[in-house]
């Protein structure tokens, strides 16, 4: 029944898009371009959301997935692209963000095999390094364009391709979250020993989070990358790991709901400032921390801590 | 009859070490079908890493563990779930962020007869009906007593042939505690379930039990049925306060 509803919204996602993207040509493209991101980081965020969200397992190497697929699917795009035919485009384009995907969720299961073994700080910090090593690889090969980047990629993404792909994203991580097999990942990131003792096993959770949220990590990186049309490894290093991370905490961790309006609110928010010239970043740093210091749990979670539920009756 | 004298658990010189320091020395002890065995003794005797080798959450260094035919020493302890083992740990370990319902229901995470894990959930709230009013409340709100039968309804939502509980009557008022030791009978001779009961509170362990065994810096000193065990002059001086 579930999974029935959520296929008829995907579909009405899906048209919405389409019917949306007749007037593409109407809105402003800076707005335009505003919204593009607005996806691309609702796919990064949520994807983060369930490794560290959902599964416990505190990632900052998200960037690397992403820069993986967005030179993947740049690679085969370059190779395959048919200037004349847009249904070869189609085509083409399902493939390399496929491709994007999955060799990104093939890192992704590397990077979850130390997972295993490492917790908490210490995995963020290999997380964090991995990430790094992603980008001076790249640095260095020559086929990739080096540090002068890849240049000359086709912009073949569009409004339809990223919120079909937000769509598929919230729907995935809504339904699996809602299932016995999902509520494993909240059981292995309450308590990782407790939930062994029960029959999970918590070094399957663990890959398969980081498996699924690389894939979509990569995707939304082939999105990037057809988007602007150029890329190079200074767009995909830790601050941007630290930026979808900050999105994911802002939102909540492990809030679908949270997670989606933090990413627009946090995509949208450097933009508005940009009224504020030099001191934007600034402006918006001292945003974040009056969120934390205020919403500590982040801006849209709903149920209640333990931890403040006690002191909440301390209180009483 | 006969199954009553099966054997379902036979641990033979079993040793577990922290580091350099060992924390079981050898120890061997059989657990009947059917039956509910308890192990007392002090803090530190080793009663918990003697649950925790069995379940496999800590490592074997030397000896063996075997479930009926099943040789489980040294399983991951997901395997040995699969094989009806289940563990009730210390510290409750209860999934704060879930409800009340959510962690009996994970209880049953690799049982496929849904009917029978409904009519189980029932019965685990006809057992503690004050689960039932906390229901839709999460883990880490209730209160220690109520977390620890959330602890032990959780482990018998597996429907395990052995049940092993650990230290269920820690930090829980008196009242509770009887109506915890109550249910541990009621879970033994209504559903067939074999206990391994690892207690301090070696009266009341020793009342409900079967068989016993006294455990001392890991070391097993003592072993009987548990009438006799309660008779015994060193038990009652150490472990009784008489």
């Amino acid at each position: 029944m579930r999974l029935h509803k959520s296929g008829l919204m995907l579909i009405a996602a899906i048209v919405t898009g389409f019917a949306i993207s007749r007037f593409e040509h109407l809105i402003n493209p800076y707005y335009y371009q505003v919204l593009i991101y607005i996806g691309i980081n609702i796919i990064l965020a949520s994807s983060l959301n369930l490794i560290n969200g959902f599964a416990g397992q505190f990632s900052l190497g998200h960037a690397g997935f992403m820069a993986v697929g967005a030179y993947t699917s740049a690679v085969v795009t370059s190779q395959l692209h048919f200037a004349s035919s847009s249904m070869l485009n189609t085509a083409a384009f399902s493939l390399a963000l496929l491709l994007g995907g999955i060799v990104a969720a093939i890192f992704g299961l590397l990077v979850g095999i130390p997972s295993l073994r490492l917790k908490g700080d210490y995995l963020a910090i290999t997380t964090l390094g991995f990430g790094e090593i992603i980008r001076v690889i790249v640095q260095n090969l020559d086929f990739l364009g080096g540090a002068r980047g890849f240049t000359g990629i086709p912009k073949l993404t569009n409004f339809v391709w990223v919120f079909s792909t937000v769509a598929i994203v919230i729907l995935l991580v809504s339904n699996l979250i809602n299932s016995t097999y999902g509520k494993s990942f909240l059981a292995v990131r309450d308590d990782e020993l407790a939930a062994e003792t029960i029959g999970i096993s918590s070094t399957r959770v663990k890959v398969i989070a980081f498996v699924t949220g690389a894939f979509f990590a990569g995707v939304a990186g082939a999105l990037y990358a057809h988007f602007v049309t150029y890329i190079n490894p200074a767009q995909f290093s830790f601050l941007k790991s630290f930026e979808i991370v900050v999105m994911v905490i802002i939102g909540g961790m492990g809030s679908i709901f949270g997670v989606i309006l933090s990413a627009i609110l946090l995509t949208i928010l450097p933009e508005m400032l940009r009224s504020v010239a030099q001191y934007r970043m600034v402006v918006y740093s001292l945003l974040l921390i009056v969120i934390m210091i205020t919403r500590p749990r982040g801006l849209f979670v709903r149920t209640r801590t333990a931890k403040q539920s006690v002191a909440l009756k301390t209180l009483r | 009859m006969s199954q009553l004298s099966e054997s379902m658990l036979e641990v033979t010189s079993l040793e577990v070490k922290y580091g350099a320091i060992a924390a079981l020395r050898g120890i061997s002890l059989s657990v009947k079908t059917g039956q509910i065995v308890t192990m007392i003794g002090a803090n530190g005797a080793g009663k918990s890493t003697l649950l925790r080798a069995i379940s496999g959450l800590i490592r074997v260094c030397s000896g063996n563990i075997s479930l009926g035919d099943a040789d489980i020493t040294n399983l991951p302890p997901h395997r040995i779930v699969g094989f009806g083992v289940s563990h009730a740990p210390e510290g409750r370990m209860i999934f704060a962020n879930l409800t009340v319902r959510e962690n009996l229901e994970m209880g049953a995470y690799l049982r496929r007869d849904s009917d029978a894990v409904a009519g189980d959930l029932d019965r685990v709230f006809l057992l503690f009906p004050r689960l039932k009013e906390r229901i839709n409340q999460q883990g880490g709100t209730l209160s220690g007593g109520e977390q620890q039968m959330l602890a032990v309804g959780r482990a018998m939502m597996a429907r395990p042939k052995l049940l092993l509980l650990d230290e269920p009557s820690l930090g829980i008022g008196p009242i509770l505690v009887k109506a915890i030791f109550q249910t541990i009978v009621e879970i033994n001779r209504e559903l067939g379930m074999t206990i391994l009961l690892v207690e301090q509170n070696a009266h009341l362990a020793l009342k409900i039990a079967h068989y016993g065994y006294v455990l001392e810096t890991g070391n097993i000193i003592l072993e009987g049925p548990s009438s006799e065990i309660a008779c015994n002059e060193l038990v009652r001086k150490a472990y009784l306060s008489e």
